[in-house]
């Protein structure tokens, strides 16, 4: 048995503890905004927050994980670097398919919070980790400028 | 003086000088010899019994017991192919004048050792004899030479258990001189000891275990030790570290910044038995193999055996590979220095290597992927950071299996060696400065 | 494909048979069918096929035929129905359509399919009828209970208005009466001068939910006691299972089950994990079959060879063999095999029980997903359930059903609903994969002009195996789009393809089809014609689009926005293409720079696009910056390559994405010309490879035909 905070909420979950976060979240507690894309940190889509730090669930083992909050992209929206990046994403138009967009966003959170005007070359460090395959690439750049600027 | 006596005189010094860079190479020390003391019969050291199976295997049968001693001589990692059957053969080993293919020691009669006589299985594995000529010391047997008769027959019948599989080793390819196999029994002849295993009586049973272990089951020395002129050990920089198949193996010695000194008795351990201690690295390539095919396997008693033997090689200090620096990188992109060393380097890390390794460097999801304190990225020449980039690494954890994937497919020599020069860069004590050249000789090594 | 080239196939309506009908609860129901045979189908009375339904309350909710994945078509086609509707944009919502093709078809295939990028061009005429229909009898039902003539009234957001008397009622308050009435045959259609919704570019209508993690796609179907299962296909194709030894995995926490079908073996758990770890755990061994021996070199000897046989001819005009004369200009072309690799790994839930199968998934063919449930189950198509959902990601790959059919195998096996998700090694090894191509291509000079032109296009036929139908006469409309209409005015000029199927590589449809092949060919061997013809790209072209003033137009303006012919640094060059694909006119100039290691940066681009109506020019836009970015991940690092049967690669570290930090910045400047809307989905992703080359030769000197990029060949350690 394992215990994880997962936005916010302690779940005891019934799994081995080399079991990555993303399928404790997906199949376990059901939460399936965190997706699967590559399970070998190539593509950035299962991010997830865990102390505020984005990581590839997909590599995550939940035994590791202790007392550590997890954040998921059902919840980043009540941060301010998240609600930004959500704002900003939808005034930009950034979205295609979606399927990338929601470790693009926690991407994008995290590194809005840290750094809180980004020029192009924090942006590549924060961002090539995730790929979108309908190439999004042009406006998640102008929108992390765009959530930056805004109040 | 005429001019003829003259010339007399410098054909004789050279003649002089010749023999003793001869006897240099052909008379240096043999693998043990740094630990001084007394060598005695194996029969005559009471203190405990060094060689065969540990305790744990004593009352396991002999097929239990053989297959014990194989995995560790590790003979499975020459002896089968890449994606082959194991024991079957096939493995190629490049050389600059050609190539030998391992061959298959399966039972099978035709292509394999099944015909084979023990008296012709023990002249193979410790005098370099085959049936039909003389091995290249590709295959290791002026280490398997120090092996007992007991533990080589054991080896020899649990191989006779495998299924046999019928697969033909590929003829020699190299080119003359190197094709004359006769040429072999010249070399086995100065370097081949051609002597069983003698414990030392003034070491502890667990040293003499550890040597017998290391040094005529493990062949450690094969990669670790310098190969003189001639292709042979020398054992006078003994473990000292050396390049093997386009991969390093580090500084063994108890040299505190450059070799192993600095390192506690458990982080060898684990390192031997896990292949990969925290903060120190993690086994990938041939040492990675070893690791899965041999050492995970051993017992307790004789990773520490190992351990206890290890410490002991006197320390040789290698300046060419600086003491690991350990410090974190910063945990943000921006580092001048390493940013301009290679930018190019810079833009693929970010890309394909930040999620597992950090800017730090610190591994955050698992402690395999840090690279700081490291050998590998310590190592100004990259060598293998260059190959973990090209051919990836596996390692089997008891948190389970953890994989970094191979890149050398779809990234280009120059993209390789500009993400090992930035990693040097970040996260080690000196920059490296690889070539795309080079990168593809690396490719090629293995 | 374009319009022009489709063949007839299914017959082809534009006609919009309005079917009006009552909703439960005194709503509104609007439908039509769009193909003439379909219209016999439905029954008469209305079918309950509606693509309109209007409540009480003036909620207005669509039904979508085609499938979103990315491309921004439900909001586009809420966009026509609501602008011709005169509905009020903020109360329109929709819905993800049933399987149907008789009353959901697209009007081009014939059947319920989203793809070739013609859901806005086939859907255009109807959708706008349906709209135009049903405001018609909404007005009818006002006029008729003010008692005034229907013409002295008009329509604002969602309401009838009476000028004359100051009335005016909302739509939702007229849908009960509306529904016993009859829709004009040929409703009267908007002036596109009055459009209020279409050209401009409104908000995505299935973005909040992408943004906050609750949009749901088919991997994220959970039907209560859903059990997870992954699996590995035989690695050879017609492969099959010769022993399985599933000892270790059964002690995996969470493991269930173990399924061993013929070709593949699943293993089912109590999550993801479980069923990764399980299968980690299986000793499989496969007979590989007759497929063993096929390799990439193999492949390619194969087209080479086959590309002197004599193919079918899909175009000729003039006398093209005394016109190219025996000192003709030839080059031979190659591109490579490619995967999908949608961003959404394949994946499927079923749930198998007496008498019914129900599928959760996320596919660009309903019908055909029903049928081959239908098919592998033995049940009748109606007790097969589909629920479709978002795709994350299509790009071609989800125009097959082999998703859906390995999910129902392998739970028709398991008792409760299962989950069947392929790994990304899976999705990128078991792939249909875009067909490799040889390209042989001659042409002579005459001064600034080319007088002869010949293209023999040698490859496999996707449409022969995907639509047989329309596959007639051994002719192949797809392998030859924007080959044998090409834009260029050649007096002597012939095009043929050569159909050659690889062995034991199954080949599909992938982003920009015919097109994204025949256009980077083709591009390539025009821009080194100029080069001979010692003329200027831009000018070459110029001279020869005197047929096609659109693309004539978007080139010129393409050439002013790049700033084409202004001086560059050291080891950079521009290239230029241009492209009549899927009725969208498209100019595209690339700008890079390769230094001596051969690594290529891409500085800029800039894409000037005329798709007649932009129905949302921001989604327009979004598309080719999109599809640039799938051709450029192509163009520089795409290829399947086979050994032993095998494919190669596996994951995203061995088939490589063009990520952030190396994409450009990519200007889009989408011309209104007012025609009829074109197919946007697939132009940018066909319009990058050539301007890429282009601008590599201009940089270096050196042609590359062959994709992807070599590298090598660029820092001169080995011959193109
Ligand atoms: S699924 Fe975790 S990085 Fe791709
Ligand atoms: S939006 Fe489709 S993968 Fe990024």
């Amino acid at each position: 048995m394992v215990t994880l905070t997962v936005n916010g909420a302690a779940h005891d979950v019934d799994v081995p503890p080399d079991m990555p976060l993303l399928w404790v979240l997906r199949d376990v507690i059901g939460l399936t905004g965190t997706k699967f894309g590559c399970g070998i940190a190539q593509c950035g889509a299962c991010t997830v927050h865990v102390d505020g730090q984005p990581l590839r669930s997909c590599q995550l083992a939940v035994g590791t994980l202790g007392t550590r909050a997890v954040t998921t992209i059902e919840a980043i929206g009540a941060t301010t670097a998240g609600a930004k990046a959500q704002r900003a994403w939808l005034d930009l138009e950034v979205v295609q398919c979606g399927y990338c967009q929601s470790g693009q966003i926690m991407a994008a959170a995290a590194l809005l919070a840290t750094t809180p005007s980004p020029d192009d070359a924090d942006i590549d460090a924060a961002m090539a980790g995730n790929i979108c395959r309908c190439g999004t690439y042009v406006r998640i750049r102008e929108a992390i400028k765009k959530a930056a600027t805004a109040a | 003086m005429s001019r003829s006596r003259i010339v007399l005189g410098i054909v004789a010094a050279i003649v002089v000088a010749g023999a003793g860079v001869f006897a240099w190479i052909a008379f240096g020390p043999g693998p043990m010899d740094f630990a001084g003391g007394r060598a005695v019969p194996l029969a005559k050291y009471k203190a405990g019994s060094p060689t065969g199976v540990p305790a744990d295997f004593a009352s396991a049968d002999p097929v239990e017991r053989g297959k014990y001693l194989t995995i560790a001589a590790d003979c499975q990692a020459c002896h089968t192919a890449k994606g082959g059957t194991p024991f079957a053969g096939g493995l190629a080993f490049r050389l600059p004048f050609g190539t030998i293919w391992s061959p298959n020691i399966t039972p099978d009669k035709e292509t394999g050792i099944g015909n084979w006589t023990d008296a012709q299985f023990l002249a193979a594995l410790r005098e370099g004899k085959g049936p039909k000529g003389r091995l290249y010391p590709a295959m290791p047997y002026a280490s398997y030479t120090y092996l007992t008769d007991a533990d080589a027959l054991a080896i020899r019948a649990y191989l006779a258990t495998l299924a046999p599989v019928r697969r033909q080793t590929p003829a020699l390819a190299f080119s003359w001189p190197f094709n004359q196999r006769w040429l072999m029994s010249i070399w086995g002849g100065l370097f081949n000891p051609n002597q069983r295993f003698e414990p030392n009586a003034d070491r502890s049973p667990a040293w003499n275990r550890g040597a017998y272990l290391a040094e005529a089951l493990g062949h450690c020395g094969e990669c670790h030790t310098p190969r003189n002129l001639a292709q042979a050990l020398d054992n006078r920089s003994k473990y000292a570290g050396a390049v093997a198949a386009g991969w390093r193996a580090f500084n063994l010695t108890a040299d505190k910044a450059t070799g192993v000194g600095g390192w506690s008795d458990a982080e060898i351990a684990q390192y031997l038995s896990q292949g990969h201690a925290p903060g120190r690295g993690t086994a990938a390539g041939p040492m990675g193999e070893a690791v899965d095919l041999s050492l995970s396997k051993l017992t307790k008693s004789d990773i520490a055996a190992l351990v206890t033997y290890i410490r002991t090689v006197p320390a040789i200090s290698t300046p060419d590979q600086p003491q690991p620096k350990t410090a974190l990188a910063p945990a943000t992109h921006a580092l001048a220095a390493a940013d301009q060393h290679a930018p190019l380097g810079k833009k693929i890390f970010e890309g394909a290597c930040i999620g597992c390794h950090a800017w730090s460097g610190s591994g955050t999801l698992t402690g395999l992927a840090t690279l700081n304190g490291t050998r590998a990225v310590n190592d100004p020449d990259a060598t293998n950071v260059a190959q973990v980039i090209i051919q990836g690494a596996s390692r089997s954890t008891p948190q389970g299996q953890s994989v970094m994937p191979a890149f050398g497919h779809a990234y280009s020599d120059a993209e390789i060696a500009a993400v090992a020069n930035y990693v040097t860069a970040r996260f080690g004590a000196k920059p490296s400065s690889v070539t795309a050249e080079q990168v593809a000789k690396l490719r090629k090594a293995n | 494909m374009s319009v022009t080239t489709a063949p007839a196939g299914p017959a082809l309506s534009r006609r919009a048979l309005l079917q009006i009908g009552a909703a439960v609860g005194g709503g509104l129901l609007v439908g039509f069918v769009v193909r003439a045979e379909a219209a016999e189908q439905v029954v008469s009375g209305f079918a309950p096929n509606a693509f309109i339904r209007i409540n009480p309350t003036g909620e207005i909710k669509l039904v979508m035929p085609q499938v979103e994945m990315g491309q921004g078509v439900y909001t586009s086609i809420c966009m026509i129905l609501a602008e011709e509707l005169d509905a009020d944009w903020h109360k329109v919502t929709f819905e993800h359509a049933p399987p149907s093709d008789a009353l959901y078809g697209n009007p081009v295939f014939g059947l319920q399919a989203t793809g070739n990028s013609n859901s806005i061009r086939a859907f255009w005429t109807p959708l706008r009828k349906a709209g135009a229909g049903t405001r018609a009898i909404l007005v009818q039902a006002a006029a008729k209970g003010w008692g005034v003539d229907p013409a002295s009234c008009r329509t604002g957001w969602s309401e009838v208005i009476h000028d004359a008397s100051g009335r005016r009622i909302g739509y939702g308050a007229l849908a009960g009466r509306a529904a016993g009435l009859k829709p004009p045959a040929d409703p009267l259609l908007k002036d596109p001068s009055k459009f209020r919704l279409i050209g401009k570019s409104l908000r995505r209508l299935d973005t909040p939910d992408k943004v906050n993690g609750t949009a749901k796609y088919g991997i994220d179907a959970m039907p209560p006691g859903v059990k997870f299962a992954t699996f590995a296909h035989a690695p050879v194709q017609g492969g099959k299972v010769a022993h399985v030894d599933d000892a270790r995995a059964k002690s995996v926490p969470g493991f269930r089950q173990v399924v061993v079908l013929d070709d593949l073996v699943a293993v089912v758990g109590d999550h993801m994990w479980a069923a990764l770890q399980g299968l980690a755990a299986l000793d499989i061994e496969w007979a590989d079959g007759a497929n063993a021996g096929v390799d990439t070199a193999q492949v390619r000897d194969r087209l080479v060879k086959a590309s002197s046989r004599p193919g079918v001819v899909a175009k000729t005009v003039g006398d093209v063999g005394k016109a190219l004369g025996d000192d003709a200009i030839e080059a031979a072309y190659d591109v490579p095999f490619l995967a999908h690799a949608t961003m959404e790994p394949m994946n499927c839930t079923v749930h198998v029980t007496a008498g019914r199968c129900e599928i959760w998934t996320g596919i660009q063919v309903m019908t055909r997903a029903q049928a081959v449930a239908a098919k592998v189950t033995g049940l009748p198509p109606e007790q097969v359930i589909v629920n479709n959902h978002l795709l994350g990601g299509g790009f071609g790959r989800r125009l097959e059903v082999d998703q859906v059919e390995t999910a129902v195998r392998i739970a028709q096996h398991v008792t409760s609903p299962v989950k069947v998700v392929w790994s990304r090694e899976e999705d990128i090894r078991h792939d249909v994969y875009r067909p490799a191509w040889h390209d042989r291509l001659s042409a002579r000079l005459d001064g600034d002009r080319i007088s002869a032109w010949r293209h023999i296009i040698t490859g496999s036929s996707v449409l022969a195996r995907w639509l047989p139908p329309a596959f007639v006469d051994g002719k192949d409309f797809d392998a030859v789009d924007c080959a044998a209409d090409m834009p260029y005015d050649i007096p002597n000029f012939e095009v043929s393809h050569v159909r050659e199927e690889p062995p034991g590589v199954t080949t599909g449809f992938w982003r920009g089809v015919g097109p994204a092949h025949n256009v980077f060919v083709i591009e390539s061997f025009i821009d080194e014609l100029a080069h001979r013809a010692g003329i200027d790209p831009v000018q070459f072209r110029l001279g020869m689009l005197g047929k096609a003033p659109r693309l004539q137009t978007a080139l010129r303006y393409a050439a002013e926005k790049s700033g084409w012919g202004t001086p560059l640094p050291a080891d950079c060059g521009r290239g230029v293409s241009v492209q009549p694909a899927f009725a969208s006119w498209i100019a595209n100039v690339t700008e890079v720079e390769v230094d001596g290691d051969g690594e290529v940066k891409l500085r800029r681009i800039t894409c000037v696009v005329d798709t007649g109506i932009a129905v949302n020019p921001n989604t327009v836009a979004a598309q080719i910056q999109g599809g640039l970015v799938f051709g450029l991940t192509a163009a520089l690092f795409g290829e399947i390559t086979i050994d032993k049967g095998r494919v190669q690669q596996s994951n995203f570290h061995d088939y490589r994405m063009l990520r952030l930090n190396e994409t450009p910045p990519i200007d889009v400047y989408v011309l209104q010309s007012g025609e009829a809307p074109g197919g946007i989905g697939e132009a940018g992703t066909t319009a990058a490879a050539p301007a890429l080359a282009n601008a590599i030769f201009a940089a270096t000197g050196k042609r590359l035909r062959r994709l992807p990029i070599d590298r090598d060949v660029l820092a001169g350690r080995k011959e193109a």
